[in-house]
């Protein structure tokens, strides 16, 4: 039951829905006696909610630590003795907030560590940027300083620009040379050739006296294209972190049953076919398995799109994703968590991917496009200047000079910051991209097709109809203490209130209990001793009075039709593709004013639909949160997932959408559409730029001042058109 | 210009202890949480063991 106290204490964000508490056990670490556990915690959002949370697990006895990190999420707990890691999770639960554990070695680490060292790298190239103009300017506004001077100046740059150009390249040159080795080039390849011939010119500029050295040039573009990565890096890494978030409230253990008869709590992923498992009543379901012993109800919404429970009979095999509903069952894991699909999906998103795969991104093709003719228009520069009777050190240092103006600040820049802008703008709004390209896909689609269960509606049932006040009042009594759908409907209608004594459930006929005093029951129409109406019902009956039938639709979401609407005022097509029956499916299409759909799809023929639309040359975004889902969101053009979608549907999509709101779907497009248009305009803007710099530089007027400012300016014009994103007005006015 | 012969060293040596400052400041943690930093300021009992 959730009190008026539950969740943040500003009491501006909602409680987390009490549910089933996990057992954490298996995540736990042991050094020296001290025990220490890591928790995704959700609904945490203000100091209130930190002291709350850190207040309650610290008073739980031997905890040592209890710090909550905020910003992820995540809670680190330490502590001695012989507490049950299960009263932490517990107590959180309690609390009304979302309490999972997860796995502490999980790659979290690795990307924050990556982001850690580009922003070190980032850093040693602002300081070094800033040493070196120190030196370096004087020289380009006093033309009268004598050669030693500048000489001793240049070689004071060298000094701070050769270390901290090894040290902050070190992110190009990695990618680079993997690249080079393969015979292939991407941006780092001009990036490194400019940075390392420019320090090389340089050097051999000041060790013969030269007038020019390019040692800030060579650092302040390091600089520039390291802020960029280092966003590039910080983003990535929260989206992951809140995707990763959203996993972990997923069940990600299970409790086995030992040869001896013994339950201990394992992870997921520890678990082997063959395995005994015993599901608890509220429990999901982690890995494939068939059910030995038991009698109770399952809910398949995830698996199937089915939003009407079904009892589970011995000898089923049930997928992961499913819900056990009223009382503990028995099964045999059949599958590893890792492979725990039906054959033919997991060979439907390997083929997805593999298209995915192949797709060509805007910056891609500007690269390849655009590193030859440089390094020709470099090459014919030397020529020309050696035809022209220049001597080679000269003709080389132009052409060098060519390779350093047109190193693509511009170009590297143009597309992660559109990205980074995009994806913080995103982020905001609790959508969270799985990859740069993934913008440009959504960009591009012109139809969309959703899945019905859980997506377009809300997946679970609500009371409908018209039903005397004192029977819901009853039976709400019995409802409460079940977790069928259709009971936490009547709960929720009734609001909080007692529980009937006596309870029993039924799996697959209903629950029994007794109400004032008298036999009371609430389940199936024959269960209650009535004559089933129709549809989705159940029926409330109380010894001495007749039978009291209770309605239930699973009710589309509110924003739908609005949704739809605005989908379609941004030229799309909108289709509606289910699992469920033809009729439910009819009502849902026109509730939400949708006029093409299909009903009864099955997960290979949802992925053919999306096929034969392709063939048909439709660009489709599939947005989908089911298990049956899975292989056509990976088979899309593009695809979207609700934060709630099962582990697999989620990784195949493109972009997850947390909160419950459908209205991210078109916030997502148009903030695509916008991100692809300012892609574009940066491109072009660079192409420009090059146009201009290339004959400056063939000519030889190219100076280190030149460079400078020239790259500065052309980063910073980038960098502020993709900040527009960020500035942009939505249609809906989200943040 | 024997007046560079110290400035440069200086300049140097200040930008090195600017980057000391800001890896030690990494190190120590002072970037896991802002939004927990911020919002810890706020509480006012004594600070959680």
């Amino acid at each position: 039951m959730i009190d008026a106290a539950a969740g943040c204490p500003s009491g501006l964000a909602p409680a987390s829905p009490t549910g089933f508490a996990q057992d954490p056990t298996a995540f736990v670490t042991e050094s020296r006696g001290r025990r220490a556990l890591e928790i995704m915690v959700r609904g945490a959002s203000c100091g209130g909610c930190l002291a709350k949370i850190e207040g309650a697990v610290s008073a739980l006895p031997g905890v040592g630590a209890a710090r909550l990190n905020l910003s992820t999420g995540r809670m680190h707990v330490e502590w001695t003795g012989g507490l049950q890691p299960r009263r932490i999770t517990e107590t959180i639960t309690k609390l009304g907030y979302g309490a999972a554990a997860c796995d502490a070695t999980q790659p979290d680490g690795e990307k924050a560590s990556a982001e850690r060292r580009v922003l070190v790298a980032m850093v040693v190239a602002g300081l070094a940027t800033i040493a070196v103009m120190m030196v370096s300017e004087p020289l380009w506004f006093s033309p009268d300083v004598t050669p030693e001077t500048r000489t001793l100046m240049h070689w004071a740059s060298a000094l701070i620009a050769i270390p901290a150009t090894a040290f902050s390249g070190l992110p190009f040159f990695q990618s680079a040379i993997p690249a080079l080795r393969r015979g292939r080039v991407n941006m780092d390849v001009p990036i490194s050739l400019a940075v390392i011939l420019a320090i090389a010119i340089s050097l051999y500029e000041t060790a013969n006296g030269g007038e020019h050295a390019y040692f800030d040039a060579s650092v302040m573009l390091l600089f520039f294209l390291l802020i960029g990565r280092f966003f590039d890096a910080r983003l990535r890494r929260r989206a992951y972190a809140a995707a990763n978030a959203l996993a972990a409230l997923q069940t990600a253990s299970a409790t086995r049953i030992g040869p001896l008869g013994a339950a201990e709590a394992v992870r997921a992923s520890d678990v082997r076919p063959g395995d005994l498992l015993l599901i608890a009543a509220g429990e999901r379901l982690a890995v494939d398995a068939e059910v030995m012993s038991g009698a109770s109800d399952v809910d398949l919404r995830m698996v199937t799109g089915e939003v009407e429970p079904s009892a589970a009979y011995v000898g089923q095999v049930l997928h992961a994703g499913a819900v056990n509903l009223s009382a503990p069952l028995r099964v045999r894991a059949v599958a590893p968590a890792s492979q725990s699909l039906t054959a033919e999906i997991g060979r439907l998103l390997e083929a997805g991917e593999q298209k995915k795969s192949s797709f060509r991104r805007i910056a891609d093709r500007a690269a390849e496009a655009y590193v030859p003719q440089v390094h020709i228009a470099a090459g014919l520069t030397f020529v020309m200047w050696l035809v022209l009777g220049a001597p080679l050190s000269k003709a080389a240092f132009i052409a060098i000079t060519v390779l350093i103006i047109t190193c693509p600040c511009a170009i590297a820049l143009a597309a992660p910051m559109v990205q980074v802008a995009a994806a913080g703008r995103l982020f905001r709004n609790g959508a969270y991209l799985s990859s740069g390209d993934a913008l440009e896909r959504i960009a591009a689609v012109d139809h969309v097709v959703f899945d019905k269960t859980g997506t377009l509606t809300l997946g679970e049932p609500r009371l409908i109809g018209s039903f005397p006040e004192d029977a819901l009042a009853r039976a709400a009594m019995l409802a409460r203490a079940s977790r069928h759908p259709f009971s936490r409907a009547i709960a929720q209608a009734a609001g909080a209130g007692p529980v009937a004594s006596s309870i029993v459930e039924h799996p697959g006929e209903g629950v029994s209990g007794v109400v004032d005093g008298r036999q009371a029951k609430l389940g199936s129409a024959a269960y209650a001793g009535a004559v089933g109406q129709g549809g989705s019902e159940l029926w409330f009956a109380i010894a001495g009075e007749t039978p009291v039938p209770f309605h239930f639709e699973d009710a589309l979401r509110s924003e739908a039709k609005e949704t739809v609407a605005r989908l379609r005022r941004m030229g799309l097509s909108v289709e509606l593709l289910s699992g469920d029956s033809s009729e439910r499916v009819a009502a849902a299409a026109a509730a939400a004013g949708i006029d093409q759909w299909r009903a009864a799809a099955t997960p290979v023929s949802k992925a053919q639909r999306l096929t034969e639309l392709e063939k048909s040359g439709r660009k489709v975004l599939m947005v989908g949160d089911g298990l049956n889902d899975a292989a056509a969101l990976a088979g899309a053009h593009a695809s979207l997932a609700p934060g709630g979608a099962v582990d697999v549907s989620r990784l195949a999509s493109d972009c997850v959408y947390s909160g419950d709101s459908l209205k991210s779907v078109a916030l997502i497009i148009e903030v695509a559409r916008a991100a692809r248009q300012r892609m574009r305009e940066n491109f072009a803007f660079a192409a420009i730029y090059n146009l201009v710099a290339v004959p400056v530089a063939v000519v030889g007027w190219a100076t280190p001042m030149v460079a400078a400012a020239a790259m500065s300016l052309s980063s910073a014009i980038v960098t502020l058109n993709a900040l527009r994103l960020s500035i942009m007005k939505l249609e809906d006015g989200a943040p | 210009m024997n007046v560079l012969l110290y400035m440069m060293p200086a300049a140097l040596l200040l930008a090195g202890a600017a980057l000391a400052a800001f890896i030690w400041s990494l190190r120590a943690g002072q970037y896991d949480d802002p939004a927990g930093s911020a919002a810890r300021i706020l509480n006012d009992q004594d600070p959680i063991p």
